[in-house]
């Protein structure tokens, strides 16, 4: 039903984006080297280290890109988020928005779920890719491959179920983190406290339940694969 | 001295409540509440903390649902209002919050922007522009335009909090403690805008005080909430002329101390 609330989901989306991003950067790069550099040893023991890259693809991909935006937008936005609706709701401008005719519930909180299940499925893809760098550099400093072989190899291991799988599990974080902190905040109790509780319950609960989506979608798409 | 009452017109009710009933759990907030506001009318509601003043504007702005009882605004019967009906009727009610309830994410200009871009679409920049300038110097704060509500004094906050009420021309106006925690002079100033506010935009209103010298500085009437009911309406001179002990504290401490 109109007004479709665009603008403010287009700002919501950017905020999300730009929250996260610095973080999501760094993080997504140490990912990538790291997850090379403690791969290696193993795969050295059967002279395999030439697998690195398809093992690096597999992870990050599957497993990887997707849970560590979801984790790090957790704690950076969803308590974000969390702790501005329980401030807005404690000093009653949730209240003053909806007897001057504006309906809270559709302004502020639909438009960050929204916000929140666009952003991350992109911020995912671009961890993917930086975590992709990550272990390219380290690779290539290892084994000296290029980056031509690098990504040659590294796409060759995924298919497109795995993209597929990897962005439902980003949509499906996104739009749980998003619900979970409008949730806690939109229904903060009384008093600053409430605000930190509902920044604090935002983050833990959206993160446990990150990690059981994670569980079923892996099942789910290994019946696909 | 009695405020001239010329300006009421008691032929028209704009909020008539009738035994309003509510509760939270076992605390019997309100037991049978009965009143009205009449048109040009500034009624001020007195009570001790917890007696229910705040939620009966809160229920008279849909805010809260009341548990039985009849109230009607404007002729629309709030309790039984549907969701669509309530969002219009809203835009004829002002509610100055006791925090003043800025969104502190969003300059002066912005917060009395909001409620009139959300609800008049069809609006150009010119006619907000002016409708913002209208109301920040019926309240006296036109150099704040562009400054953040965290940079306001509290007395800035309160104007610019009934500021925000008054841009979409309401005709009735709901303060909720408008001196609560200022200095005495900006109290007088918030007082003085109050009555400003009734004269030139033509609002009746309810406000909600412990504050005697407000109510006795804007009140054309005085409306005791005690036990849940309202037991003492009148002027001030009326319904302080008595020897009610649950009546005289309020005017002992406000007064002789």
């Amino acid at each position: 039903m109109p007004p479709y609330e665009f603008n403010e989901i287009v700002r919501q989306t950017y905020q999300v984006g730009v929250r996260s991003f610095t973080l999501i950067t760094v993080t997504g790069f140490i990912v990538g080297v790291i997850f090379t550099k403690q791969s290696r040893p193993s795969l050295a023991q059967f002279g395999a280290t030439s697998w690195l890259p398809g093992l690096v693809s597999i992870a990050i991909m599957r497993a990887l890109a997707p849970l560590v935006t979801a984790l790090i937008a957790a704690g950076k936005v969803g308590s974000s988020i969390g702790a501005e609706l329980g401030s807005m709701r404690v000093t009653e401008q949730i209240d003053a928005m909806e007897v001057s005719g504006t309906k809270p519930f559709k302004y502020l909180v639909s438009t960050r779920i929204i916000a929140t299940t666009i952003a991350i499925p992109l911020l995912a893809t671009y961890v993917g890719f930086i975590a992709m760098l990550g272990g390219f550099l380290n690779v290539h400093a290892g084994e000296g491959t290029s980056f031509t072989v690098y990504i040659s190899q590294f796409f060759d291991q995924i298919n497109f179920v795995d993209f597929e799988a990897s962005l439902a599990k980003a949509v499906f974080f996104g739009f749980t983190i998003g619900v979970v902190a409008c949730y806690q905040g939109y229904y903060a109790d009384k008093g600053t406290e409430g605000v930190g509780k509902a920044a604090n319950a935002s983050v833990v609960t959206a993160m446990f339940l990150v990690f059981i989506e994670e569980v079923i979608i892996v099942q789910i798409a290994g019946w696909f694969r | 001295m009695q405020k001239p009452k010329e300006h009421i017109d008691y032929n028209k009710p704009m909020i008539s409540i009738r035994s309003l009933k509510k509760s939270f759990g076992d605390l019997h907030i309100l037991r049978s509440v009965d009143l009205d506001l009449y048109q040009g009318e500034n009624l001020v509601v007195l009570g001790r903390s917890g007696t229910g003043k705040s939620v009966l504007i809160k229920i008279i702005s849909g805010l809260l649902r009341a548990d039985s009882g009849s109230v009607k605004v404007l002729g629309e019967e709030v309790t039984t209002i549907t969701e669509k009906n309530l969002q219009a009727l809203r835009l004829d009610i002002g509610f100055s919050f006791q925090n003043s309830a800025l969104y502190d994410s969003m300059t002066v200009r912005k917060n009395l922007e909001f409620p009139l871009v959300r609800n008049q679409k069809n609006l150009t920049r010119a006619e907000i522009d002016t409708a913002v300038e209208t109301v920040l110097d019926a309240v006296g704060l036109s150099q704040t335009i562009n400054q953040m509500p965290s940079e306001l004094s509290g007395g800035q906050r309160k104007r610019i909090g009934i500021a925000r009420t008054l841009i979409l021309q309401p005709k009735i106006m709901l303060y909720d403690e408008p001196t609560a925690g200022l200095d005495p002079i900006t109290c007088i100033e918030i007082n003085d805008l109050i009555n400003e506010v009734q004269e030139r935009y033509k609002t009746s209103s309810i406000i909600i005080t412990h504050d005697l010298t407000c109510a006795k500085a804007t009140g054309d009437r005085i409306a005791i909430l005690l036990d849940g009911q309202f037991q003492r309406q009148g002027t001030f001179e009326e319904v302080f002329d008595t020897d009610d002990a649950r009546v005289k504290p309020f005017y002992d401490y406000n007064f002789i101390q």
